[in-house]
């Protein structure tokens, strides 16, 4: 391993929010607890947070300019150095790791955000298409989602038995996520006996609806090894776009996921962990054989998306997930993966590593 | 480690106007990239990621549009991402683009920005579909009163900076408004909107688009040894504060302070009025130029006015502000910004046309949104050593 320098970056702390199916906070409540949860995690103040990057989608929270509340949240007086994007916490934590490559400021604050008990999220996902060809079809995110899975099926990828078991696996693991909305022992018969959703989705393959925030603190190498015993360091981050189209592409495949995984250095060493933002069961398969992983890969220890997904926040808690493997031992290299569109479009892979010991 | 220098090759916008019905979003925006690939002779190919801004999606009703944008912005198969920093979204948008080339992660980046408000109704959306949207003119009117109060400036000084405005849009081809017969007297004639501001003292709602291509140190020599004059980023910053509490002062907020000094001390800027040459201030209702010439320390507290009432930010003053026609005369709200920072550049690589400020070497751009709480600002240069130091 190289030794580290100056300009790596670590992840050195975090917080997420309990996952629920509808919070009475605000999302600037939610946001409030969690930052102050990551730099408490951290040991520092919110004074020594050199920059902020929030996360979150105005259609989510149904208000124009949302994301202005939460900078209350931030605590930004003195002002500070501060950007949103309209994207999950996830790329918000990539523009913070390329503002620390910049060299000039030492720590960087990351958030992401989500209360889909907002809105129904069937109301509002078709309005993330093609507004002239594709949204009048009002088609939702679990439609998109079941035209995938069935590509997949079709070409014997993968079988509704396998996706059954991915959702009770995943919702077993999570037991041990005290975090998780949805966790428990399913028997995959007593779930392949339930009527179709989307065929060939069932209920067991879909995502909860989830009310959800998360905060992460990373710093450049000498102050990472300052304020933080065992630095998770980011060796590779990057993202990739493809064909908003569904019908234009191969719904079997999910090319950005490769592009990501590859200009992530991901091939570069083996990893023990990948946390993956497969809201749908059928998307794990698809997405670790997209990053060629192999079955020695344990994916989604936390339960992932299936056992709680706070849009605008799933992504980032990927990243807090696979990070705290890496910082509770037992794991050296792990990826954690974020995505969003219809039929994963839009794919970002973050590759972390914990120091040899 | 030290960042790379990053130079600005391509700049293009849209015509902008009321209705751009003549296009889709995405021939909107392919309008603004194509004339800035134009610029830096170059294609989809060559870009290696698109950074895309835009204020609130509920203006035109597409949630997350960077997804069905990235078809019409050649950028499948690249990374795509998406700045929403509310009206200062622009500059910021311009800002991550130049970050993902100075922190060496992308040889050649694409910024996009823009709005098309004919497809919604702003003011609806602002209120989130309630109807109880106070609009911008409403919520920064008393910013704009208490200032007058504040600093004793006459009340023409508003209308003169309406009249300078629109009279820099006429020798500007893309600017939406375009009031041939603009004078003192016809601003003064229009409707009171939101004391002090009058009709003609506001900004337009506009359909536009701009576009900015950013390359290393490597691309901006090519295109210099080749004739086309490329722009440096010589700094830039951001701020944010909450909207409100007390003892904030919102008519010179910290942020737009904070900001001015950050990129002043990364050039070595001293003396802003007399080392930067020119600047395109966020300045959507008339007063605030002299509010802003004050908070980014270019006058004195009290003096920006003076400034506004002599003649000094007129195209052939000593401190030429807004060549272009601003905000005043084009407001594609999320384009507004990255508009001032790509004049800004246009003005030191000399391509600004008849808006052009004999000389200019060092210019600077700003951008602010929400209730004046988010803060953009960049100055870019002819060259990376513009007083050789």
């Amino acid at each position: 391993m190289a030794a580290r320098t100056d300009d790596d970056i670590a992840i050195i702390g975090w917080s997420q929010s309990p996952m629920v199916r509808a919070t009475n906070k605000t999302e600037t409540q939610m946001l409030l607890e969690v930052i102050t949860g990551a730099v408490e995690h951290t040991g520092i103040t919110r004074a020594e947070l050199d920059f902020t990057c929030a996360g979150s989608c105005d259609y989510v929270a149904g208000q124009a300019f949302s994301f202005v509340q939460n900078i209350d949240a931030i605590g930004a007086w003195p002002p500070k150095r501060d950007s949103h994007v309209e994207m999950d916490g996830a790329w918000a934590l990539y523009e913070a790791w390329v503002r620390l490559l910049m060299g000039d400021v030492d720590v960087a604050l990351a958030t992401g955000s989500g209360r889909s008990s907002t809105a129904d999220p069937g109301t509002i996902y078709p309005m993330e298409m093609d507004p002239y060809y594709l949204a009048p079809l009002g088609v939702d995110a679990m439609t998109f989602a079941g035209l995938q899975a069935q590509a997949l099926v079709e070409r014997g990828a993968v079988t509704e038995r396998q996706m059954a078991e991915i959702a009770a696996r995943t919702r077993r693991d999570a037991k041990d996520n005290p975090f998780a909305q949805v966790s428990g022992d399913f028997d995959v018969d007593v779930l392949l006996a339930e009527d179709y959703v989307r065929s060939p989705l069932r209920r067991h393959d879909l995502p909860p609806i989830t009310d959800g925030a998360s905060a992460v603190v990373i710093a450049r190498g000498d102050k990472a090894r300052e304020l933080c015993e065992r630095p998770v360091w980011i060796t590779g981050f990057a993202h990739y776009a493809e064909i908003h189209y569904p019908g234009l592409r191969d719904l079997t495949k999910a090319e950005s996921v490769t592009l990501a995984g590859k200009a992530a250095g991901l091939d570069e060493a083996p990893i023990q962990v990948a946390e993956l933002q497969t809201a749908f069961t059928h998307e794990e398969p698809l997405v670790a054989s997209a990053l060629g992983l192999g079955p020695d890969v344990e994916i989604n220890p936390s339960g992932g998306p299936l056992a709680g997904n706070p849009i605008m926040s799933t992504g980032l808690v990927r990243i807090i997930e696979a990070a705290a493997r890496i910082r509770d031992g037992g794991t050296h290299r792990a990826l954690a993966h974020s995505t969003s569109g219809p039929c994963l479009q839009q794919n970002l892979v973050c590759v972390l590593e914990g120091d040899e010991r | 480690m030290g960042h790379q220098p990053c130079a600005i090759v391509g700049i293009g916008q849209t015509h902008h106007k009321s209705r751009r019905w003549d296009v889709s979003l995405g021939g909107l925006v392919r309008e603004a990239a194509r004339r800035a690939l134009d610029d830096a002779e170059m294609d989809w190919d060559d870009i290696d990621a698109v950074v895309l801004g835009k204020a609130p999606d509920l203006f035109e009703g597409v949630m997350k549009p960077e997804l069905y944008l990235t078809d019409a912005l050649g950028a499948v198969g690249k990374p795509m991402f998406r700045v929403h920093t509310a009206g200062s979204v622009g500059g910021s948008t311009g800002i991550v683009a130049s970050h993902l080339v100075e922190s060496g992660r992308h040889r050649r980046v694409l910024a996009v920005a823009y709005q098309k408000q004919s497809e919604g109704n702003a003011q609806f959306a602002l209120g989130s579909g309630k109807g109880a949207s106070l609009g911008a003119g409403g919520a920064f009117a008393p910013f704009m009163r208490s200032y007058i109060y504040r600093s004793g400036a006459p009340l023409d000084v508003g209308p003169m900076v309406a009249v300078k405005d629109r009279e820099n849009a006429l020798k500007n081809p893309y600017a939406h408004l375009k009031i041939e017969d603009i004078s003192l007297e016809k601003v003064k004639a229009s409707p009171m909107m939101w004391d002090p501001v009058r009709y003609l003292e506001s900004c337009p709602s506009s359909d536009g688009a701009c576009a900015v291509v950013f390359t290393d140190e490597v691309g901006g020599r090519e295109a210099e040894a080749a004739g086309r004059a490329p722009a440096w980023v010589l700094a830039s910053a951001v701020r944010s504060e909450p909207a409100s509490f007390p003892g904030r002062d919102p008519v010179r907020p910290q942020g737009a302070v904070d900001v001015a000094n950050d990129v002043y001390q990364q050039v070595g800027i001293t003396n802003p009025r007399e080392q930067i040459d020119c600047a395109e201030l966020y300045v959507p209702f008339s007063w605030y130029e002299p509010m802003w010439l004050e908070a980014h320390l270019i006058a004195e507290p009290g003096e920006g006015w003076q400034m506004v009432e002599s003649g000094a930010t007129a195209l052939d003053g000593d401190f030429p502000v807004n060549m272009s026609g601003g905000v005043l005369s084009s407001n594609p709200i999320g384009a507004s910004g990255l508009l001032r920072f790509a004049e800004a550049a246009m003005q030191v690589r000399g391509t600004a046309g008849e808006h052009q400020v004999d000389g200019a070497k060092v210019a600077m751009a700003q951008a602010y949104g929400a209730s004046a709480q988010y803060f953009a600002m960049w100055i870019v240069g002819s060259s990376l050593d513009p007083y050789g130091s």
